[in-house]
């Protein structure tokens, strides 16, 4: 491999071209997005999510919360471009989402999904490797860029101990920080997260989520993830959305959009709000009912 | 860290490439007419490099006309089945589906009869009435995936167990229907029920049909090849290899067209042997791990020994009678798969 050929090394760490345009402004947004589902052309839908609209820049978290079945794992599906809007779309940086060719969504948006069983059992480091796919040739025999990619990825996470473990014999929350480093290993300008404190305990969910505010604010990612840790949300999201039956109800900060008359209505329970000396809204279940 | 390099799938492959000639060396010796192993090398050798002039006549007939070409015959139905085993298993993300389990190699044969049927009342020139066999036979294979791939789903997604039931379930039925065409047919071409049921490789089939197999094999397995790193990433699942950067409809429609095509002509030539496909992709992942860019390949020589092995044995056990090879590859493999799926359990 000589060096012109692949001058592109060092730059490909951070993505450019279009990107550089838009860096300082918007990256991720999204413009009236609606969406309807039902199992058969001729009935009602089954579900429909509400048109919807927010915007984020580089280095920011959008956490979206709400209560099961509100659409939220819908609205990340769709800002993926993984499925088409009915209304609306999905820009990221000027491109809509879900007419980019897949190779080219694959080195954009990185998705981290709700664990999937394995089949066949890989090492962790193969499985980082897979991040490197959308950037491969046809038969695809990595390159040495690529495995310094995935073990840059690995350390970022803090997981370089795992590298030859096998992916069902390692913890929930240690899987998923070497899920994390495959999505960092694509590269993306956005990274998608499904409920990915499902599993862990609350140690491993605190560590993910300083992870992720870490990796944002350091590579400038877009972040948005979807949660039902409504303290997680609060204390670590710049913006947070509330879904609540395929309705966005609010947009904004943590703290304008955590008000208890709001979240008691949401989640039908009596809750408490206060806020935090930093700013940030703690959510709580009254002591006594 | 220790991703693949060419070099590596390249010395596997020599390894196992050692291990087939040396198989088909010993395939070639054991028979009823007896030959040294030392002068059976070396002429095997000088056949590869087409210095076959150095050759006495009779012991050319005997071991290159008629034992050479059933083995080449077994490589290429071997690789085939293998291949095809291979796929379906990433693509159904199912370990126990192959061509036979899944109903797939009864559906080839059904298309394959049924193409035999039909044949003598088209004016065709009799090389291309020969292919008409494999053709019928891809397109029953082809026709049998679809439906028991539907079959298979609950709730728009894949299920493990409903699809190999309802692959199970097929093949029964077609192996009925197999059985019905065989006992109203008379006469003609149509080989026996042992040939469609359990499969042999005893008469060689028309040059043109061998040729179609040849040259089918390396098209159909090296466009499944072209997806090795894509059908990695669908074992994870359909929606993560799409977020990965697959075109998964396209790398799944190419892949099913390439296996059916692949069984339709294993089974077109040889008849339903079973087992192949199930368990040489089982062993290679044991030995190399369940990365495609290497497990096609090593499954496809893999499949080719498999062959060869139970066939000669076929021949040589309870000589001078023949048992099909599907009887051989079923007596290894049964056991071997109950072992292998009880070992998944623990």
């Amino acid at each position: 491999m000589t060096g012109s050929s692949r001058s592109s090394a060092s730059s490909a760490l951070r993505p450019v071209g279009d990107a550089a345009n838009f860096s300082s402004n918007v990256r991720l947004s999204v413009e009236q997005v609606s969406y309807a589902y039902s199992a058969n052309p001729n009935q009602a839908p089954l579900f429909t999510l509400e048109a919807t609209s927010f915007h984020a820049h580089p280095g920011e978290i959008v956490a979206i919360v709400g209560p099961n079945a509100c659409g939220k794992s819908t609205l990340l599906n769709l800002i993926a471009g993984a499925i088409e809007p009915l209304s609306g779309r999905v820009l990221l940086n000027g491109f809509v989402t879900h007419t980019l060719p897949h190779r080219v969504r694959g080195q954009r948006i990185a998705m981290v999904q709700q664990e999937s069983a394995l089949l066949f059992p890989s090492r962790a480091w193969e499985f980082v490797l897979q991040g490197r796919h959308p950037y491969g040739r046809t038969l695809r025999f990595e390159t040495e860029e690529d495995v310094l990619i995935a073990r840059n990825a690995l350390a970022q996470v803090g997981a370089e101990h795992l590298s030859d473990r096998f992916m069902d014999q390692i913890s929930g929350g240690e899987k998923q920080r070497v899920i994390l480093a495959r999505a960092l290993a694509q590269q993306p300008l956005l990274l998608l997260l499904d409920e990915p404190t499902l599993h862990l305990d609350i140690g491993a969910q605190v560590d993910l989520l300083e992870t992720l505010r870490r990796l944002a604010s350091a590579n400038r990612y877009t972040v948005v993830v979807v949660t039902h840790e409504l303290n997680l949300a609060g204390q670590y999201a710049d913006q947070v959305a509330l879904f609540q039956k395929g309705k966005c109800l609010r947009v904004g900060t943590p703290a304008a959009v955590f008000q208890r008359e709001l979240l008691e209505q949401v989640f039908q329970t009596p809750l408490t709000v206060e806020l935090g000396s930093s700013g940030r809204p703690r959510v709580n279940m009254p002591s006594e009912k | 860290m220790r991703p693949l390099t060419l070099g590596r799938l390249l010395g596997y492959c020599a390894i196992l490439a050692a291990i087939l000639f040396v198989v088909v060396v010993i395939a070639l010796k054991l028979g009823a007419v007896p030959v040294s192993l030392y002068g059976l090398g070396r002429d095997l050798l000088r056949v590869l490099f087409r210095q076959t002039s150095q050759l006495s006549s009779e012991y050319q007939l005997i071991i290159f006309d008629i034992r050479l070409p059933r083995i080449l015959l077994g490589i290429f139905v071997g690789a085939s089945l293998a291949v095809a085993g291979a796929s379906f298993q990433a693509l159904l993300r199912n370990p126990l589906a192959d061509p036979y389990v899944l109903g797939v190699a009864s559906g080839a044969a059904v298309g394959a009869i049924i193409a035999l049927i039909v044949e003598p009342h088209l004016a065709l020139a009799p090389a291309v009435a020969a292919l008409l066999t494999p053709v019928g036979a891809f397109l029953g294979a082809g026709l049998t995936v679809t439906a028991v791939y539907f079959l298979g789903l609950r709730e728009g997604q894949i299920d493990s167990s409903t699809l190999l039931l309802a692959g199970i379930i097929s093949a029964s039925f077609l192996q009925a229907i197999i059985m019905f065409f065989m006992s109203t047919l008379t006469g003609g071409n149509y080989r026996g029920i042992a040939f469609w049921m359990m499969g042999e490789l005893q008469t060689p089939p028309p040059h043109s049909v061998s040729l179609t197999l040849r040259v089918g094999f390396f098209l159909a397995a090296g466009i499944i090849y072209t997806t090795a790193s894509d059908l990695n990433l669908l074992l994870a699942g359909e929606k993560e290899a799409m977020h990965l950067g697959v075109d998964v409809r396209r790398v799944r429609l190419v892949v099913y067209i390439a296996a059916s095509l692949l069984t339709g002509l294993a089974v077109s030539v040889s008849g339903a042997i079973g087992y192949v496909g199930l368990l040489v992709p089982h062993v290679m992942r044991l030995i190399f791990g369940s990365d495609h860019r290497v497990l096609l390949p090593t499954t496809a020589f893999g499949g080719a020994i498999a062959v060869v092995v139970a066939d000669t044995l076929a021949r040589t056990v309870v000589s001078p009678a023949e048992l099909p090879v599907g009887a051989m590859t079923a007596i290894a493999g049964a056991p071997l798969f109950l072992y292998l799926m009880r070992r998944r359990l623990a």
